[in-house]
């Protein structure tokens, strides 16, 4: 090869590009995401304050407002724990055991995720509406599910089916089933090794789960509103109120309790940067979602 | 010991010490067949008491057609968008130092967190004549809310994280030594990127595209304050599903709602065997 001319000038490292193409790049990339990300959460906050505190504090302590923040808490307290429940038991089942059918059935446990919130909510309404399979059956003994909290609760339940187990999974096929049959050799039964090895070891693992179960199970709109039937004070959630007001023209009450809903976003994010960047080793490998 | 894991002559799980496979299978299955299966089977049912003419009339109504175009061709426009944005976005992330890094990075899945009613009111508001876009798009002409660009803009939106993410471990596992070897053989640049990296990310960059356009051709709740909603010009699907059940024309809403999902599942599938085929190519390869 031929040697290079003494003086020639510092080469740059051929695997990167000139520090003109970087730093274009990294514009390009800060200003898309201040465009597309951070401006519209801070239009969020600002549009709550728009009337001042005063305005603001009067919109989210207003009685429709707090009907619909405990209701959207109670929806997230009863559909959130379901799926965690659920999510352990189908990750036991498929991590801890081989058998037939396992990639089926993995296959079927994420398929909510593919399908479109409204026809998430149309389901429901199918089967359990006065025009639907079990409505009338359900009319009968006096019980609604449709337009009723229950409703609610089952789309938010559906949305949110895949969260905890997709996450477990992974995980506890990473873990193998070494330390549960040490257990077992022991001679602990199986809820004493279920929660004295498994579940320390999948800590970390189930709270990110949690995290982004919970997020969506709050911020849920296009499902709920389905089978909502928007009935103010009694089946609204956060964000159907949101569209309420939205629609009523009342914009600072829309943004002021839409800033709630986008606190709790930002509170997820860190707290899932938190535990990717501190548990990262105690996170299934694909755990970015 | 020996477990009955030959029930009925069947071999169809392998044996364990492990205790609880009957019951955290049994309820597994319970609970998905309720949540789930047993619903989307009274979806995939339903449009049957229309008959195999009244659900192809129901499907190709003029406004129905019209609906479905313009969910399927706005989630294109945002799904290219982000794998462009999305794979500059990545590249930097990945392979440069600048300050606030892991911020950005953090930041990425933002429209994961924040609620889609959220997000809609938001780009509304922003992009709408009077907003702080808006009015500036105005004097150029431009009008982004209450158009089909503003369910295109939406779409964008929603889907922003999944290229990103799809890419970004694919780059990060990338070995230095290839581009070395280009340079040295004296590509420059611009030549390695396209013919030694992204032949690499090209499976993970489809995957994102293809996750991104799946989730906006379904999207609701931040598309429907932006887009105007006009019947045949700026009205998405999921909404005429959403009107076809307030008008209780349930087996109509069900009919489009399996379109949508057939759609979807063959997209898919379709990518599902490109992926393959990738694969298998770039093992071949190897």
């Amino acid at each position: 090869m031929n040697p290079k001319p003494q003086n020639a000038p510092r080469r740059r490292d051929p695997t990167t590009e000139p520090v003109w193409v970087r730093w274009l790049l990294i514009l390009i990339t800060i200003g898309y995401l201040l465009a597309m990300l951070v401006l519209p959460t801070v239009s969020v906050f600002i549009g709550g304050l728009a009337k001042g505190i005063q305005a603001y504090l009067a919109a989210v302590s207003e009685e429709d407002a707090l009907a619909a923040i405990r209701l959207t808490l109670l929806v997230a307290a009863i559909a959130v724990p379901l799926n965690v429940v659920f999510g352990l038991a189908a990750a036991w089942a498929i991590a801890k055991f081989e058998f037939r059918g396992k990639s089926l059935l993995i296959t079927l446990i994420d398929l909510p995720f593919s399908v479109s919130p409204v026809i998430s909510g149309l389901i429901y309404v199918l089967l359990y509406s006065v025009h639907g399979w079990f409505g009338p059956a359900l009319d009968a003994l006096g019980i609604k599910v449709v337009f009723s909290a229950t409703g609610i609760v089952l789309a938010t339940i559906f949305v949110t089916f895949p969260f905890v187990a997709r996450e477990l999974i992974p995980l506890m096929q990473e873990q193998g089933t070494d330390e549960e049959q040490a257990a077992i050799s022991l001679g602990a039964n199986g809820f004493q090794t279920f929660f004295r090895v498994t579940l320390p070891n999948v800590t970390w693992g189930l709270l990110y789960g949690v995290l982004l179960c919970n997020a969506r199970a709050m911020g849920e709109f296009g499902a709920v509103s389905v089978v909502s039937g928007h009935i103010r004070g009694l089946t609204n959630t956060m964000p159907l109120h949101i569209e309420i007001l939205y629609n009523e023209y009342d914009f600072v009450g829309a943004f002021a309790v839409a800033s709630l809903l986008a606190s709790l976003a930002l509170v997820t994010l860190a707290l899932k940067s938190l535990l990717e960047w501190r548990y990262a080793d105690r996170l299934a490998s694909g755990a970015r979602h | 010991m020996k477990p009955p894991s030959s029930l009925f002559g069947l071999h169809w799980r392998q044996p364990s010490v492990l205790p609880g496979f009957g019951l955290t299978l049994g309820f597994t299955i319970f609970y998905l067949s309720v949540i789930v299966l047993i619903p989307l089977a009274a979806l995939l049912l339903r449009p049957a008491e229309l008959g195999w003419s009244g659900f192809w009339a129901a499907v190709t109504a003029p406004r129905v057609l019209a609906a479905l175009r313009l969910s399927f061709g706005a989630a294109l426009i945002g799904a290219v968008i982000n794998a462009v944005f999305g794979l500059i976005t990545a590249w930097v992330l990945v392979r440069y130092r600048f300050p606030a890094r892991p911020l950005v990075d953090a930041l990425i899945d933002l429209p994961f967190a924040l609620p889609t009613a959220v997000a809609g009111i938001a780009l509304t508001t922003l992009y709408a004549p009077n907003g702080w876009i808006g009015s500036l798009l105005g004097l150029l002409g431009i009008k982004v809310a209450f158009t089909p660009l503003g369910i295109a803009l939406a779409l964008t939106f929603i889907g922003l994280p999944f290229v990103v993410r799809t890419v970004q471990p694919v780059l990060q596992d990338l070995e230095r030594e290839i581009e070395e070897a280009a340079a040295s053989l004296g590509a420059g640049r611009f030549l390695t990127f396209l013919y030694v990296i992204l032949p690499t990310i090209a499976p993970a960059l489809l995957t994102g595209f293809a996750l991104a356009f799946a989730r906006a051709v379904g999207e609701y709740g931040s598309v429907i304050f932006i887009a105007g909603n006009m019947p045949m010009k700026s009205e998405i699907a999921p909404l005429l599903i959403v009107i076809k059940l307030e008008q209780y024309d349930y087996a109509g809403a069900a009919a489009i709602a399996v379109v949508m999902l057939a759609v979807s599942f063959v997209m898919l599938l379709v990518l599902n065997l490109l992926q393959r085929w990738a694969r298998r190519h770039e093992e071949a390869r190897a």
